[in-house]
């Protein structure tokens, strides 16, 4: 009698849970691919696991709060590691809404996922989707503070040098003479360089007049 | 009473302006391609004969002209031929056209400068949808970085005829480019002179950092291997030896204005010949350098993208057949794919389909060149390696310096004819000249931020500073030649500099140039008129990719405007020149 009685229940319970059933979602986890070497095997411990984690998430949704272990089902393992569960409720005689699971499961995502050391990657519900998280958005973007910081540098640096510039021009205007040599005038110039002040080639307009220039000198020496 | 000339503090000033004007975006972003395209390492053959017997008589007739008449390119040709000013002021011109639009060059590179200081990188993920399930739409179209470029930083347009409006975040960039320029070329030779040791020495650091860091990556080996096993039948293709050519002619620079200023800031007895001799030869070799680097940065990146596809389709057939995780892997997938598809083949034909075919060749094979190659290729080559940021700020950084170090020669072609004439200079100071120059090139380079602004880019790009070009320099080595005479060269170089001029020189100068010059130009020509109808790329946001439309008529007009606006120049220019002598000697026909 006792064991008629038991494979009635599996076998209802064989039915709630099935690939495609109603309000079944299928979850898989790629552990290898997360974990490499520190991969831990998938076995009865931690199905129990995560239908625990399940039932914690259920537990969270209003008028569910007495949902237990027992009654999360997991059937079709398969060696990938991927399986379908369901939710029954307190009687085990139907399953839960989908609406209800889904909601539950992607509110509490994150503590699932770190029960298992894995991520929204690598531990997928299947048509439950994840929340992406934002990027961090700062209030100021951070390239308009570098922007403002180079930009002062610079107008600051161009100021600099307009403002010597203006006052090396005062300073030789005022200076001796307007009639210093080039010299003089050389070596105020912008320029560093103690070289030759004058030019000894000058072939600078000014000492050539265009409308003379056509015919045959230019500047060949010899 | 005259101001003397300003003159370098010393010859390696000159050598490091020369240098850092050479060795520009051209090297990094163009050479790479070329070389990928016409045959790997075999495509070294036509580029070196083409520097010797090109580049560097080219290169040494321009810095010769500039030290010898010691003025701006208006002023050099004036004084060999009255007739001749025109050259001058259609290298001015080809000068202003390119500094409009080239900094914006600039302004790209400082947005992605001041972006990479951020953790994640921006262009290493797609921004989320609306509803935060998923990314968004364009961005899983194509990719983030693809995206973060024509979304975040283009904002591009569906086509060149929707302007939109002025980007504030590139205006800001741009105006901060035009600053750094400004601050730079301040003072004439004496800011430029400090500036270009930075500007030219600094890309080579940050190119043997990422050499070093380049030839560790995984699968950097992959990269080099592919570019520099020689396609030796590319040698017989005559559009490897042209563009070859063309790519030696433009990367030094010529005919801008440019190398005839910086060597007009010369001491007389310098020996331009050695010079000319360096720095194409640096040029050139930096060219190499950077594809070396760049081909070892493609392998990565074609390796990882091959390997994500890999695994892409490792996860398909786990998740489809409900295989153990781990159990597929690289080595083994040929093999489980044919038992899986004779074990169960209906199953498998479902998935067929979705099964991409990886491969590592098609990957290395995609050629980029120009901005995509340094806005998105790259980025996405370095958004995978570790320590992101760092590498990152190191490139674009490189990169600026680059550019900066371009605009510089750029500009000095604009400013030293200006400062040169008497008319303006006696009435604005120096700085205020550079700083109306500038202002005006930022105020017009406004329309590249604009939302169809990448497609004026390229049409300035691709028609601005090319077949005028060409024609320039066509002009100034036959002006050389003939009008002023080879031989009267000869002895005012001789004078000059106190070393006779070699018959090597003569030879290409008086010959072989000249005929190169000619079927460039022949050949550019032909190419235009065959093509019939001009296209452009235009990035589609629905479909995640570029598609080719036609450019409407006021675009091909613009065109047409640019081209002859340098071009012109020359013709015009003689002949208003002799219209003015005819007039005033009378009815005395001038003496030729």
């Amino acid at each position: 009698m006792l064991c008629l009685l038991f494979f009635l229940v599996t076998a209802i319970h064989a039915e709630l849970c099935q690939p495609d059933g109603e309000n079944a979602f299928k979850v898989r986890l790629s552990i290898r691919t997360a974990l490499g070497d520190n991969a831990y095997a998938w076995d009865t411990n931690e199905e129990y696991l995560f239908k625990a984690m399940v039932a914690f998430s259920m537990r969270k949704v209003p008028n569910r709060e007495t949902t237990e272990i027992s009654h999360v089902l997991v059937c079709n393992v398969t060696q990938r590691v991927s399986f379908w569960f369901v939710v029954t409720d307190p009687l085990k005689n139907h399953t839960l809404p989908a609406v209800e699971v889904q909601t539950a499961i992607r509110m509490n995502r994150n503590r699932i996922n770190g029960a298992f050391f894995l991520n929204d990657q690598t531990l997928e519900f299947l048509k439950i989707p994840s929340t992406l998280a934002p990027p961090t958005d700062p209030s100021v973007p951070i390239w308009i503070i570098i922007f403002g910081v180079i930009f002062c540098i610079v107008i600051v640096a161009v100021m600099l040098l307009i403002l010597s510039g203006i006052r090396q021009r005062r300073r030789m205007s005022k200076g001796p003479t307007e009639m210093d040599d080039s010299e003089d005038k050389c070596e105020n110039m912008i320029t560093i360089e103690n070289g030759i002040p004058c030019d000894p080639l000058d072939t600078k307009g000014g000492h050539i007049n265009d409308a003379f220039m056509t015919e045959d000198e230019r500047l060949t020496p010899l | 009473m005259e101001k003397a000339r300003p003159l370098w503090a010393n010859p390696l000033q000159f050598v490091f302006a020369c240098i850092s004007y050479a060795v520009g975006l051209g090297n990094v972003w163009r050479f790479p391609y070329l070389c990928q395209m016409y045959g790997g390492g075999s495509f070294l053959v036509p580029y070196i004969i083409m520097l010797v017997v090109e580049g560097m008589p080219l290169l040494y007739l321009e810095l010769a002209v500039g030290q010898r008449m010691r003025q701006g390119s208006i002023g050099a040709w004036r004084t060999i031929s009255p007739y001749l000013g025109g050259v001058g002021l259609a290298s001015v011109v080809a000068s202003f056209f390119l500094s409009m639009y080239y900094n914006i060059i600039n302004a790209w590179a400082f947005w992605y400068l001041l972006h990479s200081f951020q953790d994640p990188l921006p262009w290493s993920v797609c921004p989320l949808n609306s509803n935060r399930t998923g990314y968004d739409e364009e961005c899983e179209k194509a990719s983030s970085t693809q995206y973060f470029w024509y979304r975040k930083t283009l904002n591009i347009s569906p086509s060149i005829q929707d302007s939109g409006g002025v980007q504030w975040e590139q205006a800001l960039c741009l105006l901060l480019a035009w600053l750094v320029v400004y601050l730079c070329i301040l003072r004439g030779t004496e800011s430029t002179g400090k500036v270009v040791y930075f500007t030219a020495l600094l890309p080579y650091c940050v190119l043997i950092i990422y050499l070093v860091r380049g030839l560790t990556l995984h699968g950097a080996t992959n990269g080099l291997a592919y570019m520099f096993t020689p396609k030796l039948e590319q040698l017989a293709n005559p559009k490897a030896w042209i563009n070859a050519a063309t790519q030696i002619f433009f990367s030094l620079g010529l005919g801008f204005g440019s190398l005839i200023a910086f060597a007009s800031y010369n001491q007389p007895s310098t020996n331009c010949q050695k010079h000319a001799i360096i720095v194409s030869l640096i040029n050139s070799s930096t060219s190499i350098f950077a594809s070396v680097v760049t081909f070892s940065i493609y392998g990565f990146k074609a390796t990882f993208n091959y390997e994500s596809c890999l695994n892409k389709v490792i996860l398909l057939l786990t998740n489809s057949f409900d295989l153990e995780d781990g159990f597929l892997t690289a080595s083994n997938l040929e093999q489980v794919k044919g038992y899986l598809a004779s074990a169960f083949p209906g199953k498998y034909s479902e998935v067929l389909p979705q099964i991409r075919n990886c491969s590592l060749e098609s990957e290395l094979a995609t050629a980029v060149q120009g901005t995509g190659l340094s806005f998105i290729v790259y980025t996405e080559a370095i958004k995978n390696m570790a320590a992101s940021q760092l590498w990152s700020v190191l490139y674009f950084f490189m990169l600026l310096m680059l550019g900066i170090g371009s605009m510089l020669g750029n500009t000095a072609a604009i400013l030293t004819p200006l400062t040169d004439s008497k008319v303006i200079s006696s009435h604005l100071p120096k700085e205020a000249v550079s700083g109306l120059v500038c202002l005006v090139n930022c105020v017009i380079g406004l329309v590249f931020t604009m939302e169809a602004g990448n497609y004026w880019f390229d049409i300035f790009n691709d028609y601005a500073a090319t077949l005028p070009l060409l024609l320039i320099v066509l002009v100034e080595i036959v002006a050389v030649c003939y009008v002023f005479g080879l031989r009267r060269f000869e002895s005012d170089l001789k004078a000059m500099t106190g070393r006779t001029l070699n018959w090597y020189w003569k030879a290409m100068w008086a010959g072989v140039s000249p005929l190169l010059i000619i079927s460039l130009f022949v050949f550019y020509l032909s190419d235009y008129i065959l093509t019939g109808t001009l296209q452009y790329q235009a990035w589609d946001a629905s479909q995640g990719q570029l598609v080719t439309k036609d450019y409407p008529l006021y675009a091909l007009a613009i065109i047409g405007l640019l081209v002859a606006s340098s071009t012109m120049c020359i013709p015009l220019v003689a002949l208003g020149t002799f219209i003015v002598r005819c007039l005033k000697r009378g009815d005395t026909p001038p003496v030729a």
